[in-house]
């Protein structure tokens, strides 16, 4: 399956302990929603929604509630993973080239790299403000101005290296190599 | 090449909107978070301080922003549409894209020396609608629908001038009469026409089953993809139904316009305009296709070869058709 992650490392991916990893998403979710205070209003009645975000390719998804500028977010694993307004299922390298704009969602959708079900007006607003937040490294790590561009070219390089290893849907962001 | 030709793009919020300024968009265009707008989708849009915003960053990277105003107003509540030509020109726009008569007329009567373009919801296809919204209201571009062949959009061109003509060349396509089209009303009570959306998502499901995703609108199932096979966007005009025996697209496939290789010959006809369809679209989706357009316009302009391949994987259904331009339809 294009993208997804080999056997070995998704099995691997099953050892993690979920709190911490709740935690560190946690984390980088409210760096993400302070640097974008406009986030929630986008999403609007869809704010209150709670998401399943699933990448397919590890045992785990994220629940997120995005309400008033708060998140509430939970990592379960798939099995328990059945109360959520919405679900968006892709593999994780494909998940995040969606946040940060290497990925169409639509091109995505006609490729079946995405999956979608549950409230499509949700998932649809969700995916909007996504768009509209802009979202690089940088900022989802929360660090300071100077360090945003180093970071974030060295991160998109060891994605564009990483998609390729794993056979991803062509990049053609504004981010991407494509894209000079 | 007779005219010098505009690059119109598409900004469905203001990320996408400096996305397609930064590409090489010659002009963009938008709509207020509302049912003023023919694409009045969750989370899209803008709201009246971003698209001050928006027209401000336009302006100051050299590009236009066209504001699309292009529903028709319900009746008892015209107030919406007009505020919205207020606020749309109070912002800064450089034309207004409106569909609905009365609100043509409001905006000629209140604002005279501001810029007007014919939405293609105004689905004008003769010269006859064309030169009455020209020469009762001043219209300088008419956005012509997508089920004309190059002929027939080069007669219309000529007789419409002074009024500038606008083509779609890339993106979603739309196989009907735009402002006509009744089938998203028909399945789900809300259409573009009135409410800016067809196929809305809040009647919109999907659900795996035995393998294939099936699609539903409004309770009809309209599609049922098996694996692999590449998906579409669930509008009922794109839907695979069965008719006497026989299971196919009745309609149209689901394919996207990429007109890039009738660009010369729509600018030797005297089309001033090409527009890129997806509002509702990612950046990277609109970097990509500004780009390769922008590219191409630029090329064509020295005389180059113009190289497409690359606009492929953004199209619905993996596909792409010329449309009814060369009339290859069914």
């Amino acid at each position: 399956m294009r993208g997804h992650l080999p056997p070995f490392l998704s099995n691997a991916t099953g050892f993690l302990p979920l709190l911490p990893l709740e935690v560190i998403a946690r984390r980088l979710m409210s760096n993400a929603m302070a640097a974008r205070p406009s986030f929630a209003a986008r999403l609007g009645e869809y704010a209150g929604r709670t998401f399943a975000i699933d990448p397919v390719d590890c045992p785990f998804v994220f629940l997120i509630k995005p309400e008033g500028g708060r998140t509430d977010m939970k990592v379960v694993r798939r099995s328990v993973a059945q109360d959520h307004d919405a679900r968006i299922a892709a593999p994780l390298v494909v998940l995040i080239g969606m946040v940060d704009g290497t990925y169409d969602g639509d091109a995505l959708f006609f490729s079946r790299d995405l999956s979608i079900d549950g409230d499509t007006e949700a998932v649809l607003a969700l995916r909007n403000a996504i768009e509209n937040a802009e979202l690089d490294p940088s900022t989802v790590l929360g660090l300071p101005k100077s360090l945003q561009g180093p970071v974030n070219r060295a991160t998109r390089r060891l994605f564009v290296e990483l998609r390729r290893l794993l056979d991803a849907p062509e990049e053609n962001g504004p981010n991407s190599g494509a894209n000079p | 090449m007779t005219t010098p030709l505009e690059l119109v793009c598409p900004a469905g919020t203001p990320a996408g909107l400096r996305t397609a300024v930064d590409a090489g968009a010659h002009s963009v265009y938008c709509g207020y978070r509302d049912e003023t707008n023919a694409r009045n989708f969750p989370g899209l849009n803008f709201d009246r301080a971003e698209m001050k915003e928006a027209a401000a960053y336009t302006h100051e990277h050299g590009a236009k922003i066209l504001i699309a105003l292009n529903t028709f107003m319900r009746a008892g509540c015209t107030d919406l549409w007009k505020r919205g030509v207020d606020d749309a020109v109070a912002a800064g726009a450089d034309a207004l894209i409106l569909a609905d008569v009365g609100l043509v007329d409001y905006a000629r009567k209140t604002y005279p020396k501001q810029r007007l373009h014919l939405s293609v919801q105004a689905a004008a296809a003769t010269p006859e609608a064309i030169a009455f919204y020209r020469d009762r209201f001043g219209i300088a571009r008419v956005v012509l629908p997508r089920v004309l062949t190059v002929e027939e959009i080069a007669r219309l061109t000529a007789q419409a001038a002074p009024c500038e003509t606008e083509v779609f060349v890339f993106g979603g396509l739309c196989v009907m009469a735009e402002g006509r089209c009744m089938l998203s009303s028909y399945a789900t009570g809300k259409s573009p026409n009135m409410t800016g959306v067809c196929s809305p998502p809040s009647h919109v499901s999907y659900r795996e089953e035995s393998d294939a995703l099936v699609a539903c609108v409004g309770g009809f199932t309209v599609e049922r993809f098996e694996r692999g096979e590449a998906a579409g966007y669930p509008t009922l005009c794109k839907g695979r139904f069965e008719a006497d025996g026989a299971v196919s697209h009745l309609f149209e496939d689901p394919v996207s316009l990429n007109a890039v290789e009738l660009l010369p010959r729509l600018a030797e006809i005297g089309v001033t305009a090409f527009k890129i369809e997806g509002r509702q679209r990612g950046r990277a989706y609109i970097s990509t296709v500004v780009r390769a357009f922008r590219k191409a316009i630029d090329t064509m302009a020295v005389g180059g070869k113009v190289d497409y391949d690359e606009l492929r994987s953004l199209t619905e259904g993996q596909r792409d058709t010329v449309g009814a331009y060369k009339k290859a339809w069914r």
